[in-house]
Formats: C-alpha cells, sequence, structure tokens
C-alpha cells in the first residue's frame, strides 16, 4: 500500500503571487485614475456647504410648476413609446438574420452582428447631440435616438431569443411538408412572441428614463424643462420636475413589470 | 383501433374575443403617442448637414488623435476611462452595505428592511445621472472630480440591486458549516460569506465597469470632464471632420472595454 502523498503547493500559490499581483496593479490603477482627475476629498468636504445649499433650495418644490410640465411629460412618454416601436420593427429583420440557427451563413451573420456592436457602442446622449443637429431643436431629433439606441438593444435581445427556440416543432411541420409561412406562424411565432413583448416593455422603460435627459440637449420633452430650470438656477422647479419624472418612471416600470408577468 | 375524438377545449366569449380588446387599446395608444407629437419635420439645412457630418466620419481630423497637448483624443480617452474607472471602485465598496441592506433575509418579518432598502436603490437608480454631475459640479467646479462623484453615486443604484441579488441566491451551506463548527459572526462572514460571494460581485463590477465608460464619454457634455466637452465643443461648431475623429475613438475605447470586460468575467465565473 503506498502511502498518499501530501499535495504540494506550487510557490506561486504558496506566497499568493496572483493576488498580490492583481492587487498592486489595481492600486496602480486606482492612483493614476485619481491623480489623472484630480480628486481632492478635502475640497469635496470644503465645497460641502454649497453642495448642501443646493439640496436645501431643492427641498423646497415649487409645486406650482407641476402645471407646466405635465405636458412635456407626457411627451416624453409618446417619444418614448414611437421611438421603442420604430427601434423594434427595424430590429426584428437584423435580429433573424443574425440568429445562428436560422442563418447558416456564417459571413452574413458576423457581418450582421458587427453592424449592430457598433451601433450599441455609442451612448444615447451623444445620438442626441448629433440629430440635435441635423434634425433641429423638437422631439423628432429625440424618437429618431431613441429609435437608433432601442434598436441596438432590441436586435441583440430579439436575436438571443430566437437562438434559444426548440427546433422540435420546426422539424415535426417541415416533415410534414408545411410551407415557410406556416412554420413560421406555427412554429416560430408561438415560441419568441412573449418574449419579444416582454424585452419591449423592458426596452421602453429604458427609453423613458432616457427621455427625460434627452431634452437638455434640445431633443424634446421635460428635459428641455430640466436644463431651462437648472440654468435659471431655479431649483425648486428642478425638484418639481425631478419628482415627476421619477414618478412617471416608477409609474411606467411597475406598468410594464405587470405585463411582463403576466405574459411570461 | 380507437375512435373516440379529443373534444376541442371550448373557450368562452371573453377568452375568444379578448384580443380585439387589445387591439382597440393599443390602438388608442399609438393613436395618442402620434397624434401628441409635434414633428418640426426636416429643416432645410439638414441635407447638407448630414452630408457633411457624413464627409467628417470618412475624413476624420487624423491630427487630434495626439499631439502632445493633453487635451487631444488619447489623454482625453484615458481620462474618460479613469472616471469610469475610479466612480466604479468606489460605488463598489459603498455598494456593499446597501447591498446587506437590501437583500431579503430568511427570518424577516413584513421585509420592512430590505423593502425600505429596495426603495432606496431604486430612488438612486432613478435620479437621472446628469443631473446629478451638474449638482456636483457646484460642489467641486466643472472637470473629472464632479463626474467621478456623479458616476459613483449613481452606480449604487444598480450594482446595489445586483450585489443585493447575489446575497439573495448565494449558496448558505458554507455559513451553516462554519456556525456549526462554533464560529463567530465575524469568522462566518470573513469565511463563508465573504468568498463565496466575492467572484459574483467581481463579474458585476467588471459589468458595471462598461457602462460606467459610456457614460463617463457623455459626462462632459455638461462639462463634467473626459471625452464629453470637446464633442459637444466640435458639434455645436459644427467641426465634423473633429466630430468624426471622437466618434472613432469612442467607438474603439466601447468595443475594447466590452471585449476585454467579457474575457475576464468568463474566467472568474
Amino acid at each position: 500500500m503506498s502511502i498518499p502523498k501530501v499535495p504540494r503547493r506550487s510557490w506561486i500559490q504558496r506566497w499568493h503571487v496572483k493576488g498580490i499581483v492583481v492587487t498592486g496593479l489595481l492600486l496602480i490603477l486606482l492612483v493614476t485614475s485619481s491623480r489623472m482627475t484630480g480628486v481632492d476629498v478635502g475640497m469635496f468636504f470644503s465645497n460641502f456647504g454649497q453642495f448642501l445649499n443646493l439640496l436645501v433650495r431643492m427641498s423646497h418644490p415649487d409645486w406650482q410648476y407641476a402645471n407646466v410640465i405635465v405636458r412635456p411629460l407626457l411627451e416624453t412618454i409618446q417619444m418614448a413609446i414611437l421611438g421603442t416601436t420604430i427601434g423594434a420593427a427595424f430590429a426584428v429583420p437584423f435580429a433573424v438574420l443574425s440568429a445562428s440557427n436560422l442563418i447558416h451563413n456564417r459571413f452574413l451573420r458576423g457581418l450582421t452582428r458587427l453592424f449592430l456592436d457598433l451601433v450599441r457602442t455609442l451612448p444615447d446622449l451623444l445620438l442626441a447631440a448629433i440629430f440635435v443637429a441635423v434634425f433641429g431643436i423638437g422631439s423628432t431629433a429625440g424618437v429618431v435616438t431613441l429609435a437608433i439606441f432601442s434598436f441596438g438593444m432590441v436586435s441583440k435581445l430579439f436575436y438571443e431569443v430566437i437562438e434559444t427556440i426548440d427546433m422540435g416543432p420546426l422539424e415535426a411541420l417541415t416533415s410534414v411538408g408545411a410551407s415557410k409561412v406556416t412554420i413560421i406562424w406555427y412554429a416560430v411565432l408561438p415560441q419568441i412572441l412573449n418574449q419579444f413583448v416582454s424585452y419591449f416593455l423592458y426596452t421602453l422603460e429604458i427609453n423613458v428614463r432616457a427621455s427625460t435627459v434627452l431634452g437638455y440637449l434640445g431633443a424634446g420633452g421635460i428635459g428641455v424643462f430640466l436644463q431651462r430650470s437648472l440654468s435659471e438656477f431655479n431649483y425648486s422647479q428642478t425638484a418639481v420636475i425631478i419628482l415627476a419624472t421619477l414618478a412617471v418612471v416608477l409609474v411606467i416600470d411597475g406598468v410594464s413589470n405587470h405585463l411582463r408577468r403576466v405574459l411570461l | 383501433m380507437i375512435t373516440t375524438l379529443i373534444e376541442k377545449p371550448s373557450r368562452s366569449i371573453w377568452q375568444r374575443w379578448r384580443w380585439l380588446l387589445w387591439v382597440v387599446v393599443i390602438g388608442a395608444l399609438y393613436d395618442w403617442t402620434i397624434s401628441g407629437l409635434k414633428f418640426t419635420g426636416l429643416q432645410e439645412s439638414a441635407g447638407v448637414v448630414s452630408r457633411s457630418i457624413m464627409a467628417g466620419l470618412v475624413h476624420p481630423q487624423w491630427s487630434y488623435v495626439y499631439d502632445g497637448s493633453g487635451e487631444d483624443l488619447v489623454s482625453l480617452i484615458l481620462q474618460t476611462l479613469a472616471i469610469a474607472f475610479l466612480g466604479t471602485i468606489v460605488s463598489a465598496v459603498i455598494s456593499v452595505p446597501f447591498a446587506f441592506w437590501a437583500a431579503r433575509g430568511d427570518h424577516e418579518r413584513f421585509f420592512l428592511r430590505s423593502g425600505s432598502g429596495k426603495v432606496v436603490l431604486t430612488l438612486i437608480r432613478t435620479f437621472p445621472e446628469i443631473v446629478l454631475a451638474i449638482m456636483f459640479i457646484k460642489a467641486v467646479g466643472p472637470g473629472s472630480y464632479a463626474g467621478v462623484l456623479a458616476v459613483s453615486i449613481h452606480s449604487i443604484g444598480m450594482l446595489g440591486k445586483l450585489f443585493s441579488e447575489a446575497i439573495e441566491n448565494m449558496n448558505r451551506g458554507p455559513e451553516e458549516a462554519i456556525v456549526s463548527a462554533g464560529g463567530r459572526p465575524g469568522q462566518v462572514f470573513g469565511l463563508a460569506t465573504l468568498p463565496t460571494i466575492m467572484p459574483e460581485f467581481f463579474s458585476y463590477t467588471l459589468y458595471r465597469f462598461e457602462i460606467a465608460v459610456r457614460s463617463a464619454s457623455i459626462l462632459g457634455m455638461v462639462g463634467a470632464g473626459g471625452i464629453g466637452t470637446p464633442m459637444i465643443f466640435a458639434i455645436q461648431t459644427r467641426n465634423w471632420p473633429k466630430v468624426g475623429i471622437i466618434l472613432l475613438g469612442i467607438v474603439i475605447m466601447v468595443l475594447l472595454i466590452d471585449s476585454l470586460s467579457e474575457q475576464l468575467r468568463k474566467r472568474l465565473i
């Protein structure tokens, strides 16, 4: 009978080389980035009075102002709904083109996915700034921004849904000689429709949040009023806008969460 | 041979015509949506502007990439990354107590503690990051420091939520083992809870870093440092070749960070 060997640890494990190297690297990155950004903890506390003053002024909301912002708030929701719908409509063909179980041409699939990856890298406010330059100040720029922003997001979510469908029903229908349309109607759609709607609502939630700040750059909605109140240092109005936005976002989130639970 | 037919399940009138109700509701919603928006339509200059944007994107101003002044593309992209990195690290540290506050416990009655924590995290998450940045600019002046503060506070909302869900779903086995061997609460936390939860925390922090890079690149538009500041100036002065090179820089930066972080996250879990 042989004696079992005591497991030996290499020197890398014994001296925790990996952990120390990673910690050191993180520390170096922390120090360099705090020097690059000019972080000064003392300054924050010495100027804390000013920050507190801002908060105090925000804590007296000007409730009369609420009447003024009802319309732009509704406009924000309308922008989000329209933008998400347009984006999702364009996303469907691209999602089909990049689903690996439907399109077997690897080159075509790679090309569409690369295009979608590129679209997704662009932050929403950046798109808004460009489209305000193209379409002028107003909600058109906002709708186009949200459409492109949601197109990138929805198409990725959609093709991931398509890739997870059960191929059984498709094969069953193919084996009895069904046409392509029949296959899509009876085998593909029932499997993906609920998840599509669920992801659509999820994107709508994100777009409602995004659309509240798009107006800051002139792309319509409540953001225009936010920018105005901030540049006039009228913080009691800012507070009303933020509170109203919060309420709208929470209501939309609640409705959308409820619908998604019913669907799935 | 069995010849009985399977009866078709009968549906009530409500079930059969429910779809019509949905059609009416959704139709009314879209009618309201489209009638409520005032479309400014294309401006006359739109064609010219989009053509010059295209021209600018095709012929970017390469000289802006690096000129050693500290105001060039490379230095500002690095500054953007620094804002995102520092903000994410700080918010990850602050998020841990928030996460334990908002995580639902097994013996909790009415979920008062975890419920209140979840509400606070939702409020933080919904507060627009841009407004936060403007508020911090009032406190510490324009520049990347305000950006770091905005990212670190705003990220708590999402990181706290993800962390608390990780705590709710974690494996309780190691904790019970240490308790049954007579470990003190401090030992349970240090030897069982933290090592179990750490990889997930790191993974979520990396994921949040990807998002922070995107938001750090636009925070500059309100004056909170990073690549956003020259971007908004270039757009306002219609300097499209410069816009083109900055867009290119942001796209490459985001793609690189995303793939790097994805590699790291795959190794972690």
